[in-house]
């Protein structure tokens, strides 16, 4: 059996899925639920600033017939009193000291509220604080959440405070409502931060009631942009997450993966660019707290499998196959195959790269079953007919190169090799 | 043992002969099976069904909450949508060509979506059609059946104004007076027949029969066309000893006195023997145990690799106790004091393939006999060849011989469904039906007319 068992900064948690700062991580009873299900760590939902919630406060893209692909909210930091949050947190921690306590913190935007507010946490016996520079919405037009994370400048100043009087690690949690996450993520770092989690929620309309023409989610008539997030993000979360694992100041810290994570193969493909945990909520909020034992068993045997002793052989893995387009190899082509005794005639490949591809599959007219070949010499090798396919192996690429050795863009260029020659 | 009617409760009664198709109760059931469909290009079921229904287009309008789109593609290729999706042979058409077996997965519920569309549609009475401005020609049907419904709404869309000669006091046909009850029920019936009629520009005149009420020579006069759509008669003769006995039934007037009375009212005997193993034996067999016969026996000819009906029929019937007699052919009904007692069989062995390709049955030299107050004959039923030929109409065995698709061989005439290729399934009379207005249409207005349904689905391309 691999270990699972993850050290973050010093922070142990017996694996590595905590509980994003949510909703699910609000109370006591919503924590102590989630440690007996066996969550290794929660990131407290933030302690801050007052605040008043409104109704609603979800809302969700369906597709398919799935629910919530994707999910958004107009929730605000905790609503709770501060001294009976920290009085639960206490509690908690006596009760689960072997899992990841860390708290969540959005203080008024002077150094005193947060180092009052890091003060009582650390006291209540917080782990380690993550900061909130990526709420979306409610905070922000109060210069707070990701209007912190927006300007890096500001973000250094606050993370410096924090610093300054936090005798625990500190991640700064970055919003990816920006061009780029890099320029916060290099300011927390120079500011002092110990690491970085990402992403927060991006800002979104997830569609609007077509007989009362109101958006969602509703709120008397009205709505407003909320945080999204939920399996729909998740590949651009991932994105984010490289671009901070690849730049060399941002990476000198861990990172937590944050975005989409509902399962431990996405768990898997976070760590393996760069996070050291991953955190989740809308898996959770989606199905409750038990989808952490598949989790916990998913990863183990593909660790098993792979021959990974405990996390840190394989966190990061991937972080250096993305590379530039103009590094990758011209000289690589791969074609598409139908596996003639697996196709199904559903003809979805072919409609596919007729209508909106290359005209690389031939269609044999049947009654009722066409059957459906590839044109190899049209083929680019594209991979649409395999992503339409609705049978796993049925279509499969199969490589052909063009000439044995390694050729880029730049060498392609300087040697003046054809182009648009298709 | 006797034939005696009243056998069950009013309660049973209504059990027995209550809709057996499921419906989905909610949005969410049906967009669960929706969202199934894989949506194939140029999708085999949709090459499968005769009316051509473009099955993944009407099941995507489903799940995107087009449900009025959904409807309108349906009865846009099959104006009977909602009887063909409970009458319809589908495991051996659409369902049966699903690529979903491919993967020996479960096909997609075709007929049970379009059932969830086209009843929302029939219950809120949507107008999906509009008829374009008339352009002055009349077109006379005769029977009011899948065939002539058919023709008759493709003909009012193109503005033609179209009367239905009908012998019945209701329309349907098949539908109204041949299916098994808890198929279609009688209420059901009515409602899609002035479904299609609410387009407008069709007139039913009931109570019409064809060669008695009303002649050919008068249709061909008053009207710029007729459409022959009168279907096919009663069961094929056994002609064996003792088929005049008392207790020998014909499937097609069982089923007819079943579905124009009430149940209560429809004798039957102890111990039933049917022979054939149609879809109109399995109704008229099922039907039988369902008015509570004690013993009902299939006795078919050949083997089941051979039977006509679909496995799904087949089950039906052994689910309601039927009993299956393979390789059994009638060779005479024995009686006592005129009645039915005795059913003598020949025991078959299957020779070589006939024309049909399937292995012939011949007699094996033994016989065994059952023991029946009843024999319902059900092996094909007879076209109207009297009817044809006092008509001067050139057939073919009394199938009406037809130039093209629906031309017959008098000008002006034309015809289609089972009086044409002598009885298949409702779902083909639906595309008779469109075929003869195809037709009609060319005729009466410009060779060059060119009707929706004739044109190739963009889907295909």
């Amino acid at each position: 059996m691999a270990d699972i068992s993850t050290d973050f900064l010093g922070i142990k948690s017996p694996n590595p899925f905590w509980l994003a700062s949510a909703p699910p991580t609000d109370k006591l009873i919503n924590v102590v639920r989630a440690f007996e299900a066996g969550w290794g760590g929660v990131v407290w939902k933030t302690l801050g600033s007052q605040v008043k919630n409104v109704s609603s406060r979800y809302s969700s893209v369906n597709y398919g017939g799935k629910r919530m692909m994707g999910f958004n909210n107009i929730e605000l930091i905790s609503d709770r009193p501060l001294d009976i949050n920290l009085k639960e947190i206490t509690q908690v921690v006596k009760m689960f000291p072997d899992r990841a306590m860390i708290v969540s913190l959005m203080a008024d935007n002077d150094r005193k509220s947060w180092h009052d507010l890091i003060m009582k946490a650390e006291d209540a016996g917080a782990m380690g604080f993550e900061l909130n520079f990526g709420c979306p919405h409610g905070m922000t037009e109060r210069g707070m959440g990701a209007a912190v994370g927006q300007d890096p400048e500001i973000a250094k100043m606050v993370v410096e405070w924090v610093i300054e009087k936090a005798t625990i690690p500190v991640i700064t949690k970055l919003t990816p409502n920006v061009h780029s996450v890099v320029p916060t993520a290099q300011a927390a770092v120079q500011g002092g931060t110990s690491a970085l989690s990402l992403i927060n929620t991006i800002q979104s309309v997830t569609g609007i009631d077509l007989d009362t023409l109101v958006p969602n989610p509703y709120v008397a008539g009205q709505s407003v942009f909320g945080g999204y997030c939920g399996p729909a993000v998740k590949p651009i979360a991932l994105k984010m997450l490289t671009t901070v694992a690849q730049d060399p100041i941002a990476s000198r810290v861990p990172i937590s993966g944050i975005g989409g994570v509902s399962t431990w193969k996405d768990a898997v493909e976070f760590m393996l660019l760069g996070a050291t945990s991953v955190q989740v909520c809308t898996a959770a909020m989606n199905h409750g707290f038990r989808i952490v034992e598949d989790m916990c068993e998913g990863l183990n045997n593909w660790m098993d499998e792979k021959g990974f002793e405990k996390t840190t052989d394989f966190i990061g893995k991937s972080v250096e196959k993305i590379t530039h387009w103009e590094d990758l190899d011209i000289n690589y082509h791969h074609i598409a195959k139908i596996d003639q005794d697996k196709c199904i005639h559903c003809g979805l490949c072919y409609i596919a790269c007729e209508d909106t591809s290359h005209q690389s599959i031939n269609v044999e007219r049947g009654n009722p079953y066409n059957n459906y070949t590839v044109k190899e010499e049209e083929c680019v090798g594209c991979n649409l007919c395999k992503l339409v396919c609705p049978v796993d192996e049925c279509i499969t690429m199969e490589v052909h190169r063009v000439a044995p050795e390694y050729v880029n863009w730049k060498d392609w260029q300087r040697e003046g090799r054809p182009l648009n020659d298709h | 043992m006797s034939i005696k009617n009243n056998r069950l409760t009013s309660a049973e009664y209504q059990e027995n002969f209550a809709d057996i198709h499921p419906p989905f109760e909610t949005r969410d059931a049906a967009l669960t099976e929706a969202n199934r469909c894989l949506f194939c290009y140029d999708p085999p079921c949709m090459k499968s069904c005769p009316t051509s229904i473009n099955v993944p287009k009407f099941i995507k309008q489903i799940a995107t909450d087009n449900l009025k789109g959904s409807a309108h593609t349906i009865f846009a290729s099959n104006i009977m949508g909602a009887g063909c999706s409970k009458v319809c042979p589908v495991e051996k058409l659409c369902e049966g060509a699903c690529v979903y077996n491919m993967m020996h997965e479960e096909p997609i519920n075709i007929a049970r979506l379009q059932r969830y569309s086209t009843e929302k549609a029939m219950d809120n009475k949507w107008q999906l059609f509009d008829r374009k401005p008339s352009k002055g020609k009349k077109v006379a049907i005769v029977g009011a059946g899948p065939a002539g419904l058919s023709c008759a709404h493709t003909l009012s869309r193109e503005g033609i104004d179209v009367t239905i000669y009908e012998k019945e006091a209701k329309g349907g046909g098949l539908m109204t007076y041949g299916i098994a009850a808890y198929k279609v029920t009688p209420e059901f019936c009515e409602d899609e027949v002035n479904y299609i009629m609410s387009i407008g520009g069709i007139e039913i005149k009931y109570n019409q029969e064809f060669g008695k009420d009303v002649t050919l020579e008068h249709l061909q006069k008053n009207y710029d066309a007729v459409y022959m759509a009168f279907g096919v008669g009663m069961a094929r003769q056994l002609d064996i000893p003792g088929e005049h006995l008392e207790g020998v039934e014909d499937a097609i007037k069982f089923i007819y006195e079943l579905r124009d009375n009430d149940y209560s009212k429809i004798a039957v005997g102890d111990k039933v023997a049917v022979i054939g193993m149609g879809m109109t034996a399995i109704d008229a067999a099922t039907q039988a145990k369902r008015l509570g016969a004690s013993e009902v026996t299939l006795v078919y000819r050949r083997t089941q690799a051979e039977m006509p009906c679909t496995q799904k029929e087949l089950d039906i019937a052994k689910l309601d106790g039927c009993k299956i007699t393979w390789l059994a052919s009638p060779k005479e009904i024995l009686g006592n004091n005129g009645k039915v007692t005795q059913l003598v069989c020949d025991v078959m062995k299957l020779g070589e393939p006939d024309a049909s390709g399937r292995r012939s049955p011949i007699a094996s030299g033994e016989t065994f006999t059952l023991d029946v107050d009843m024999v319902i004959k059900a092996a094909g039923q007879m076209p109207f060849q009297s009817l044809v030929n006092a008509n001067n109409i050139e057939n073919n065995n009394g199938k009406i011989a037809v130039n093209g698709k629906s031309a017959a061989k008098m000008a002006g005439v034309f015809a289609g469904g089972d009086c044409v290729n002598g009885g298949r399934e409702v779902v083909d009379a639906v595309q008779a039906g469109k075929d003869g207005a195809a037709a009609i249409l060319k005729h009466i207005i410009s060779p060059d007319y060119i009707i929706e349904s004739e044109l190739k689905p963009t889907f295909n391309n």
